[in-house]
């Protein structure tokens, strides 16, 4: 295969350019500046710019996040935002969250994803913990110096959340706690995680969560490696074996209806990547109009190219949509209203599938250039693909959107 | 049985019907028996009770007795509204 050079340094356009060739990723050990807070979509694009993007084709080849941005997210406080400043966080919006999941997912997805477990187990617990647990854990996680992981997936249950076989069981009369035991697998952020939510049946029959410090014994993490994409979100299994945990390591009520706080999670999971798929396809496009300004055919650029410009305008287009889409599931969940569950479903099919669409046509626009290292859209493309997997796969969310749709209609 | 709690059976059963239009429920049809309820409706319906009513309801009360029946879901309402000060001082 004949790999074109590198085209020359990126030009300005009407979207801020993924620096391409990639460059080093940050040193480990150098000091860090203390980085201006991220509070909107401006200041979160700022800071996506200056740490995330350029780096990110570096995370995807080392497999993971530095521990040096962690620390500029802890400094920028971006990891739980959404709190209420009682709790330590800036008692953002969902609207605001939305933007700022998008603008980092525009960088990378796999610090996105990082965002996305750590803000529902940080959700979860604000909604449902107990007194203790919270004063326990809210602090340390609002400032991102307890970083959280959601364990649901089994090597034999995803979608069908029913089908897990970890249990809680209770460890005697009077309920003085549980053991724990069970195999969790393609845990986002598992290999770096402080604190994991863990799901598991109860004597019930029913689904609870409960709060498992890695540290506990019993608790064993094995990195997956060779993913398909969000490579540098430190996937892994994590394996509890007979854990002990006290009878406050139970989150949320118990029974049928800790079924919410799965269904509750989940629904915060999904907005968060509805917007790092709109973010993905806002650096396709970015991608996209740089390369194609500058890249000749025929000593003319790219972009003259009408088949070309019906691509770009159709992400345009979509980024639009999917923003608007998210945008209104978000002000559902500021205004509390019920319906922000369809509207979620309805912005992470569109937007998921939406971003795996310009991923490939981004890629097709870059040629063979597309295929290779020295551009983002290759990632891009590894990247939207699972997000039409994760959190509900889009079978399964067209499956419920279409059962909205019978059931508000009375059919 | 006050008008509030006749009101709070009132909206949920709108609720419930705006969901389900096919629903015909009275004041004590157990809905978790008529076949339609899952943890998302509990979900949508928890929220739309919080957010209708202005009161937040604490784990030990998300029991699915108190959601069975309109009734017991107005009582829920009751007891978990915020009593105003003014109310609680007798005045």
């Amino acid at each position: 295969m004949s790999i074109a050079p590198p085209i020359a340094p990126p030009i300005a356009v009407a979207v801020p350019a993924v620096a391409a060739p990639v460059a080093e990723a940050p040193t480990a050990g150098a000091a860090l500046a203390e980085s201006p807070v991220v509070r909107d979509r401006a200041s979160a694009r700022a800071f996506v710019d200056a740490h995330i993007a350029p780096y990110a084709n570096d995370f995807e080849r080392a497999g993971r996040i530095p521990e040096e941005l962690l620390d500029r997210m802890r400094s920028a406080g971006l990891w739980a935002p959404f709190l209420p400043a009682a709790d330590g966080g800036a008692g953002l919006s969902m609207v605001t969250l939305g933007q700022i999941h998008e603008e980092v997912g525009r960088g990378c997805s796999s610090v996105r994803s990082l965002l996305t477990v750590h803000t529902m187990l940080t959700w979860a617990l604000q909604r449902w913990g107990s007194p203790r647990q919270r004063d326990r854990w809210i602090g340390p996680l609002a400032r991102g110096e307890v970083l959280g992981a959601f364990c649901l997936t089994e090597p034999g249950a995803g979608s069908d959340a029913a089908g897990i076989a970890a249990t809680a069981v209770s460890d005697g009369p009077g309920g003085t706690g549980w053991r724990l035991t069970g195999l969790k697998k393609w845990i986002t952020n598992g290999q770096r995680a402080d604190l994991y939510l863990v799901f598991a049946k109860v004597a019930s029959g029913s689904i609870a969560a409960f709060l498992v410090p890695r540290n506990a014994a019993g608790v064993s993490v094995r990195p997956i490696t060779e993913i398909l994409g969000t490579r540098g979100s430190m996937l892994a299994e994590v394996s509890f074996d007979d854990v002990r945990l006290d009878a406050d390591a139970l989150v949320g009520p118990s029974g049928f209806m800790a079924g919410m706080l799965l269904t509750g999670t989940l629904d915060l999971g999904r907005f968060s990547v509805a917007a790092g798929s709109a973010g993905i396809i806002a650096a396709c496009l970015e991608a996209s109009a740089d390369y194609t300004a500058r890249r000749q055919i025929g000593g003319r650029p790219l972009r003259d190219l009408q088949l070309i410009q019906a691509k770009v305008s159709d992400m345009v287009t979509d980024l639009r949509a999917a923003r608007l889409l998210i945008a209104e599931a978000g002000r559902l969940k500021d205004a509390g209203d019920s319906s922000t569950i369809l509207a979620t479903w309805v912005a992470k099919y569109f937007a998921s599938t939406a971003a795996a669409r310009h991923a490939t046509e981004a890629v097709q626009i870059h040629g063979a250039n597309g295929c290779g290292p020295d551009y983002p859209v290759a990632r891009l493309y590894r990247d939207a693909k699972v997000m039409e997997i994760i959190e509900g796969s889009n079978e399964i969310q067209r499956i419920t959107i279409a059962s909205e749709a019978y059931r508000e209609s009375g059919r | 049985m006050s008008a509030q709690v006749r009101d709070v059976q009132d909206q949920v059963r709108a609720f419930i019907q705006g969901r389900y239009p096919d629903a015909q429920i009275t004041d004590s049809d157990d809905i978790f028996q008529l076949g339609f309820i899952n943890s998302l409706f509990a979900m949508e319906l928890v929220m739309f009770i919080e957010k209708q009513f202005a009161v937040t309801i604490p784990n030990d009360e998300l029991r699915i007795d108190n959601f069975r029946t309109t009734t017991s879901m107005a009582a829920l309402v009751e007891r978990v509204t915020p009593v105003a000060v003014g109310a609680e001082a007798g005045a």
